[in-house]
């Protein structure tokens, strides 16, 4: 994966991916602020749901124990995983002891964090994603670009052609003479799935909140298409992130009004489940659950960065970015985009690889994503910890083990010159040596900068210097009294 | 080492700054409840109104009768859909359905969803309603049966005793509810905003929602 800046640049010419983004972003922002508008407790409702997260954080290994006592006490199975190959020899393992080839998937970032599908597929087991934008992408051998909606980027009329296309390698195929209106293309989902659906016996899902007080998992959709997949299969594995737990149930109160506003800007999602436990009566008689580590106890042991481990994943945060408004969610090299994936991949992966050391400059700092969060992540203020992170190195918790990192080596032409502007700033006979010398030579100036200075100057417009320093202009004409004409 | 100890280990060393001594119950303390517990000040008619506004809002069917009137509107419900056949919880009270031509369906655990899938339409009760966003919640009682039920059929109607099974709020509705049964919140029919953001009723679950309010049962 290039590093963002590359990948963005490349975004930002495609003038159809720009369109797209653009309305949908717009509305769906516009939409949320008078979901929100309608609650008058709001900001008590965001502190308490930042504090539960919290206090959940703070005592983690707590929860996470009682969470299992109550999974196991209801009839389910946990498995913990340290890591995403660990996750998916488990998954891979209970699908193939149902001697099941098939599985089909409620939308979920965990599982796609982790690379299940492939990891699947590794092993001659096909999983369906659900969700239709996830099916949209799924199909055009794409990659999700937005945690709520995947397929944002794509048009209608782009969708079309994949169904079209793709529809008959998978299965049922698109019917003739399919139109882009969103109905259509949404039947033509429906048909397509609905075979597999109620011949699944394996379904496989994430879930938006485990209450550990009672071993409750929690699933906040929209189409039904999360329904089918946790009712109608014999067996259900749910892989969710260690940080997705709840203390009580009570807690939820909070979440439910919160979630639903932020991410789809609805008073309520159309469609949540819960369920605690397999049922012999009703839903999946098997239930395993699997929690994923993956990097979240490297990010909890970072005191700043740890708030990231606060997110409900709701999105707002990229509905309001004007970065990612410009850039798209693929520029981000993670299932993570948008401002709290620019905090959250490099904590969960480190800030080793160029893509996850650029991901902390993916950002104008304008403090928009702060604004909007349920759960009040200061994404700022991590964005700012994580690029002295990159910039200086230093302690960090990789693995489980503390490690200190070096600088990161793209970063020696910054540190050059944040250096050579401390000395001249030290000497002011210098510093106006200089300004004179670049004056006087502007006609010459290049529109880039060379050397190490070209990855700065690409995607800025430099500065043009003025005919003559401040300084000289000052003593000219006096502080601009001169000038003026009024010479006292 | 188990994953499980490598995990936990992990997660303690990480948390070395938190300090032991705010163990006990800081969750109940450290967590402000200083949020609503309904928005608005409403009389018990005004909430099942805003129940009623609030489920049509989101394309629910919104029908309002009298007890005695409940049979005969079921029976006209499911004509105008030409439903021949209508799934059957096992414990709908079989008055509901007296004055219904349609076949009943009941779920046995034997079926098959691709049988379930023949049927038109399903009736069910619902443990609570809530005003606020418009949610019906379904737990499994012996008036709902199994989730399959109200998720295969493309015609779902749900009867909501009013003004009993209404609650203003969320926080009003977990309090009712028993977290050991499966549940399941439905607000409106089916739906997408996948495509561009236009919104599309009915993708998986039933296409049509149609909530009865019905009072003095």
């Amino acid at each position: 994966m290039p590093a963002f800046p590359t990948a963005a640049r490349e975004a930002v010419g495609n003038k159809t991916l720009r369109a797209n983004l653009r309305h949908a972003t717009h509305t769906i922002r516009d939409k949320r602020a008078r979901a929100v508008a309608e609650l008058d407790d709001w900001d008590q409702l965001r502190e308490a749901g930042k504090r539960i997260k919290d206090e959940t954080l703070r005592h983690l290994d707590r929860h996470l124990i009682q969470l299992e006592e109550s999974v196991t006490a209801a009839g389910g199975t946990v498995h913990w995983a340290a890591d995403a190959d660990e996750a998916n020899r488990i998954v891979t393992a209970l699908v193939k002891a149902t001697g099941e080839t098939e599985v089909v998937k409620v939308k979920s970032m965990a599982t796609q964090e982790i690379g299940l599908n492939e990891a699947l597929e590794a092993e001659g087991i096909h999983a369906y994603e659900t969700d239709l934008a996830e099916l949209i992408v799924q199909l055009g051998k794409d990659r999700p670009s937005h945690i709520l909606v995947p397929a944002i980027h794509r048009n209608r009329g782009e969708i079309r052609e994949i169904f079209a296309r793709e529809m008959s390698e998978w299965g049922r195929p698109a019917p003739d003479g399919l139109t882009d209106t969103p109905a259509e293309l949404a039947e033509a989902a429906r048909l397509h799935l609905r075979e597999k659906f109620l011949r699944a016996k394996v379904g496989v899902s994430g879930a938006n909140f485990m209450v550990a007080e009672t071993g409750t998992m929690v699933v906040v959709e929209s189409e039904g298409n999360g329904r089918m997949c946790l009712t109608l299969p014999e067996t259900l594995i749910s892989v969710v992130g260690i940080e997705k737990i709840v203390p009580t149930w009570r807690d939820l109160e909070v979440f439910l009004q919160t979630l639903p506003r932020s991410s789809t800007a609805e008073r309520m999602n159309p469609y949540t489940s819960m369920w605690t436990g397999p049922s012999q009566e009703d839903g999946p008689s098997t239930f395993h659950l699997v929690l994923l580590d993956n990097g979240r106890t490297d990010t909890l042991a970072d005191e700043v960065g740890r708030q990231a481990l606060r997110c409900i994943r709701c999105s707002a945060c990229l509905n309001v970015c004007p970065v990612y408004e410009r850039a798209g969610g693929h520029a981000y090299g993670s299932v993570y985009p948008g401002p709290i994936g620019a905090i959250l991949s490099p904590q969960l992966r480190g800030t080793q690889s160029e893509i996850d050391a650029s991901l902390p400059y993916a950002s104008s700092l304008c403090g928009a994503c702060y604004e909007v969060c349920p759960v009040a992540i200061d994404i700022p203020e991590v964005l700012v910890h994580l690029r002295e992170r990159v910039v200086q190195g230093g302690e960090v918790t990789r693995h489980g083990t503390r490690v200190t990192l070096r600088p990161a080596k793209g970063h020696a032409a910054e540190r050059a010159a944040m250096r050579a502007a401390g000395w001249a700033f030290g000497r002011p006979g210098a510093l106006r040596a200089g300004q004179r010398l670049a004056s006087g030579t502007r006609r010459f100036h290049p529109r880039t900068l060379p050397g190490p200075g070209r990855a700065w100057s690409a995607t800025r417009d430099l500065p043009k210097v003025p005919a003559e320093p401040f300084r000289d202009w000052w003593r000219r004409t006096n502080g601009g009294r001169a000038e003026k004409g009024d010479k006292k | 080492m188990s994953s499980r100890d490598q995990i936990l280990g992990r997660v303690r060393r990480a948390l070395a700054d938190v300090r032991d001594g705010e163990e006990k119950d800081a969750h109940d303390t450290a967590v402000p409840r200083d949020y609503l517990r309904e928005h608005g000040d409403r009389t018990t008619e005004q909430t099942v109104d805003l129940l009623a506004e609030n489920l049509a809002d989101y394309r629910a069917l919104v029908h309002r009768c009298a007890g005695e009137e409940l049979p005969e509107l079921l029976m006209r419900l499911l004509a105008a859909r030409g439903a021949r056949t209508v799934l059957v919880p096992p414990g709908l009270p079989p008055a509901w359905l007296a004055a219904a031509d349609a076949t009943r369906v009941h779920d046995r655990a034997a079926s098959t969803p691709r049988e379930l899938d023949e049927v038109h339409s399903v009736v069910t009760g619902c443990a609570v309603a809530v005003a606020e966003t418009g949610t019906i919640v379904l737990d499994g009682g012996p008036d709902q049966g199994r989730r399959r039920i109200t998720l295969v059929p493309d015609h779902h109607i749900c009867v909501v005793r009013v003004p009993d099974q209404v609650v203003s709020s969320v926080p009003q509705a977990l309090e009712r509810l028993d977290p050991a049964r499966p549940l399941t919140w439905i607000s409106g029919p089916s739906a997408t905003s996948d495509i561009e953001l236009d919104r599309v009723e009915g993708v998986h679950g039933p296409r049509t929602l149609e909530v009865v309010l019905v009072s003095g049962v």
